[in-house]
């Protein structure tokens, strides 16, 4: 009886963090049980290593190369459909919030937590969010170059995740290398070719330190796990 | 008494207690030889014969449940095929659309083959495909790599989705002139004798193999393995004739046809990963490496025994 009304209390405070009802969470577990990871397996053929350093729970920030919309889908379906309610995709608003439709899509399917790219204030502060997000115990997905590349090589960090690393200290930072995502659903396509995808999951580390060592050390480790190495 | 329930079964499951007799003795072998030489590491093998027996299972099980199960999973397997090889390209951004139609022509390709329409079946991606894949890349309006974009990905779409489809196309063929074949028994002879001339040659040159056939290529590949694995798989396919509308010459002579295309399959795909610089295709099968470490040699033998049979049988 009780772990039953701890589990509504839990769920019940995680939907107000992320300002989601039930049925939303319920609806995005449905369609990556039903769509998402069967696609994932069969049609792409994700091939995954490194899962053992995939944090068992929140919060924990986990950072990638980006280089297509199979980006965050992929990344997602790492884990179990129970623990989406707790991953946030962090979001540029002025492309996943330019209407409504594309705003309930995303923030549905995917929970994202959408910040804002331009216009950058002490009031309009993007990383008022993702703070509030990994206080309450939220994970957050975050592609710090900022924007979809070519996939061929990784673009320079914005600076974005270093000054969230350094006011959230102690969180585990996680580094992800995603490769061929952009052969398969490239910027601007529609289609994705079945390219076979992998994802490396590098080992979880706590940076320290001034900002520009932050970012040095967490580029560093991406790269490294894009070329091959853990 | 045993033998007679034997010669009763019809002769697809016939087939279905042969397959599981070889397994078994397969694992025999393999508790044997760790008995025997408990210092050595067999936990390649094992995994090899683990994987056949999880292969047979679903290979046998969907042709004996169905027809249309077992197309639905040949399809899978070019589809499977073909991404590993077109994974090992090197694709330009330009070749987009035109690989979002290479996959499509993988379903389309099945869907002739579904509803019985040999015409369209063998001219598809020779003709329709050939024909159509380049205007594609063109339009994507990039001409540097366009010659070996086209030639490569028309190249993977005949060897492992036209190729590979006979198997299919074998399996809806209806009972041959004589009446005592069908598709479905021609399709588990033609699989059977592949993948056990395969194997034998392997054994045949992991025991007795000094000479090397084709050093640059595949360097485990002998002669002795060679010879030694086509002349026993010949000897074997005699004892499979029950499946098939040949005479005993006919069959030896089928079974060698099969096996050279066969080891003609395997070498050109032993090529293309040198080229690539890969030592498998992927890593599905444990043991085995990718889906086309497994049906290199069927994409040569499927159209080669396919069209011997269409044409002498039917």
């Amino acid at each position: 009886m009780s772990a039953t009304s701890t589990t509504e209390e839990n769920r019940a405070a995680s939907s107000a963090a992320t300002g989601r009802s039930v049925w939303a969470d319920l609806f995005q577990r449905l369609i990556f049980a039903l769509a998402i990871k069967p696609f994932m397996i069969l049609f792409i053929g994700l091939r995954v290593s490194g899962r053992r350093h995939l944090p068992e729970k929140g919060p924990f920030i986990l950072y990638a190369n980006h280089s297509s919309h199979l980006d965050t889908v992929s990344l997602l379906s790492l884990f179990p459909t129970r623990r989406l309610r707790e991953l946030r995709p962090v979001a540029a608003a002025d492309y996943f919030e330019r209407n409504r439709w594309v705003s309930m899509f995303s923030r549905t399917f995917f929970n994202t937590l959408p910040i804002a790219r331009r216009d950058i204030s002490q009031t309009n502060n993007p990383l008022k969010g993702m703070l509030s997000a990994i206080e309450s115990g939220q994970a957050l997905i975050i592609f710090p170059e900022g924007t979809r590349g070519s996939g061929e090589s990784l673009g320079a960090f914005r600076s974005g995740l270093s000054h969230l690393v350094e006011q959230a200290p102690g969180i585990p930072v996680v580094p992800v290398a995603l490769v061929n995502m952009g052969r398969s659903l490239p910027k601007g396509a529609l289609i994705p070719v079945p390219f076979f995808c992998e994802i490396r999951v590098g080992e979880p580390r706590v940076p320290s330190g001034a900002r520009s060592e932050i970012r040095r050390e967490l580029e560093g480790a991406l790269r490294n796990l894009l070329e091959g190495g853990r | 008494m045993s033998l007679s329930a034997f010669t009763e079964l019809s002769p697809v499951w016939r087939m279905g207690a042969i397959l599981l007799g070889v397994l078994v003795l397969a694992s025999a072998i393999t508790v044997i030889l760790r008995v025997l030489q408990p210092k050595r590491n067999f936990s390649e093998l094992s995994a090899r014969v683990a994987s056949w027996w999880a292969m047979a299972a679903v290979f046998f099980g969907a042709v004996a449940v169905s027809d249309r199960l077992a197309l639905v999973l040949l399809a899978f397997l070019s589809f499977w095929a073909m991404k590993e090889y077109v994974t090992l390209l090197k694709t330009r951004p330009a070749d987009h659309s035109g690989l979002v139609l290479t996959f499509l022509a993988v379903p389309i390709q099945y869907y002739w083959i579904w509803i019985g329409w040999y015409g369209m079946f063998v001219i598809f991606i020779p003709v329709y495909v050939f024909l159509i894949l380049p205007v594609r890349l063109v339009l994507s309006r990039e001409t540097a790599g366009f010659v070996a974009s086209a030639s490569q990905i028309q190249w993977g779409l005949m060897a492992f989705v036209f190729g590979l489809s006979h198997l299919g196309f074998l399996l809806v063929m209806p009972p041959t002139l004589d009446g005592e074949s069908n598709g479905r028994a021609l399709l588990l002879f033609l699989v059977f004798v592949t993948e056990i001339s395969d194997v034998l040659q392997y054994i045949w040159g992991k025991t007795f193999g000094r000479r090397k056939i084709l050093p640059s290529v595949s360097p485990d590949k002998t002669w002795e393995g060679f010879l030694g694995g086509i002349a026993t798989t010949v000897l074997i396919s005699i004892g499979l004739r029950f499946l098939t509308p040949f005479t005993v010459a006919e069959t030896a002579i089928v079974a060698l046809m099969t096996t050279l295309a066969g080891f003609g399959g395997g070498a050109v795909m032993s090529a293309v990963k040198r080229d690539f610089g890969v030592k498998d295709f992927g890593g599905l099968i444990p043991g085995h490496g990718g889906m086309l470490d497994r049906v290199d040699s069927l994409c040569y033998a499927a159209p080669i025994f396919f069209h011997y049979v269409r044409y002498f049988h039917y």
